[in-house]
């Protein structure tokens, strides 16, 4: 059958001596999931299930808390000018805004890591990466949850 | 594939066909070419073909290596969608290249083909699916029963629970929704959507009695819980099977088993 302007426009055939013939192709990049004596054997386990799960729940909850911690700081009875020490100071009396500061602490750093977790298993491809960004992702996590926790417990209204 | 075009060239007449009766059109195919015997970088390679846009991209492809490159390499069998030989990234959609008409490709910018991704590409399109079969044998794929003797009658099913998985018997295994994941480009060790189609099928089958161990084997690190629910699988799928929600479905019934 006839056909116009036949073939290859674009890029040329390839110039000069090859480096690769029947006898020595080019290498093959490694394919994926192939078992090695290296590859683990399982990793079963019901840690990413709990993970998994564990991000849809407290996903809800910190709909209601983050929301509510807005529109508390923010919006309602003066706005953002409110705060202050004293603003604080009058919340952490009492025990049901520090409980609920406590669970938007511990939920929102925990949801926030986990997330983060994901996406350094997802994108960092080699394993000394991963180590080294959840290493620190984990010591950032801890770091906060403890100095939180620690505040919010041991707040004093009369420091000087 | 070109005889109703010579009928009508010989009922007018003319010597040839004319430019306005003709439904051939020039379409320009750029083809991502790779050849370890040549060279390690895969480059593209521009073909420009007279092709009726309503045959299929499979129709451009053997026009071009019968008639301008017989060194392209690609798999194909049924050529009917069926067999899953010839899934490929067409203009940067996986499809298989038996069911895409040129005509819906805007056949006037050059068609872009190339080998699925996160696979080893060996030669021109094919590339190696061992790593997807690999998954696929992972999640034991047949039918697993607790009775060792022999059966003396057939299984039967009603219609319901034929009805539960029937979604998930269409998979042809082509991997064009595995290959469009992007959890499996990242290092490949992701199970990925056909693997968990195929146990999704006898999972909800009632019949099968080892859907707990299939449910085991997909709890895995690397499991339904990498899915990240971006619906390239169920786009990608040639034969419309809502992937993505076979997969809540594995994730749902995992949960719901152990609480």
């Amino acid at each position: 059958m006839s056909t116009s302007e036949s073939t290859a426009s674009g890029i040329g055939p390839v110039e000069g001596a090859s480096l690769y013939s029947v006898d020595n192709p080019a290498p093959v990049i490694e394919p994926p999931r192939k078992r090695t004596r290296k590859s683990p054997k399982s990793t079963r386990g019901n840690f990413e299930m709990a993970a998994w799960l564990f991000m849809r729940l407290s996903g809800v909850v910190l709909v209601v808390l983050v929301i509510g911690h807005l529109l508390i700081q923010l919006v309602l009875d003066g706005g953002v000018s409110k705060i202050g020490f004293a603003f604080v100071a009058g919340r952490w009396a009492s025990p049901f805004w520090q409980v609920w500061d406590l669970l938007m602490l511990w939920l929102a750093m925990l949801h926030g890591a986990n997330g983060l977790r994901t996406v350094i298993n997802d994108y960092a491809e080699r394993a000394n990466t991963r180590l080294w960004l959840k290493g620190l992702l984990y010591t950032a996590t801890v770091f906060t949850i403890l100095l939180g926790t620690l505040v919010i417990f041991t707040f004093d209204p009369n420091i000087r | 594939m070109a005889t109703p075009v010579m009928d009508k060239a010989d009922a007018t007449g003319s010597p040839e066909p004319g430019f306005g009766d003709s439904p051939y059109i020039t379409a320009t195919f750029r083809i991502r070419r790779f050849n370890p015997e040549v060279s390690a970088e895969a480059t593209w390679e521009d073909f420009q073909i007279e092709i009726d846009p309503k045959e299929r991209v499979l129709d451009a492809l053997h026009k071009i290596k019968w008639e301008l490159d017989g060194t392209l390499t690609f798999r194909r069998s049924c050529a009917h969608g069926i067999c899953g030989s010839d899934a490929m990234r067409i203009n940067g959609k996986n499809r298989l290249a038996c069911k895409t008409l040129i005509k819906d490709l805007n056949p006037e910018k050059p068609i872009t083909v190339e080998a699925i991704k996160g696979l080893t590409v060996l030669k021109d399109l094919i590339v190696d699916m061992e790593p997807f079969f690999q998954a696929y044998r992972d999640v034991m794929p047949f039918l697993i029963t607790k009775e060792t003797n022999e059966p003396t009658r057939e299984r039967l099913q009603s219609a319901e629970d034929r009805e539960r998985f029937d979604d998930t018997t269409k998979c042809i295994l082509c991997a064009a929704c595995t290959s469009s994941c992007p959890v499996f480009w990242n290092d490949g060790q992701y199970f990925g959507p056909a693997a968990i189609v195929n146990a999704h099928r006898f999972i909800f089958d009632s019949r099968d009695e080892a859907g707990e161990q299939r449910l085991e084997v997909l709890n895995d690190r690397d499991g339904v819980w990498r899915c990240r629910t971006t619906f390239n699988c169920t786009d990608a799928c040639p034969r419309g099977i809502e992937v993505t929600k076979a997969i809540a479905e594995v994730k749902r019934a995992l949960i719901t088993r152990r609480f």
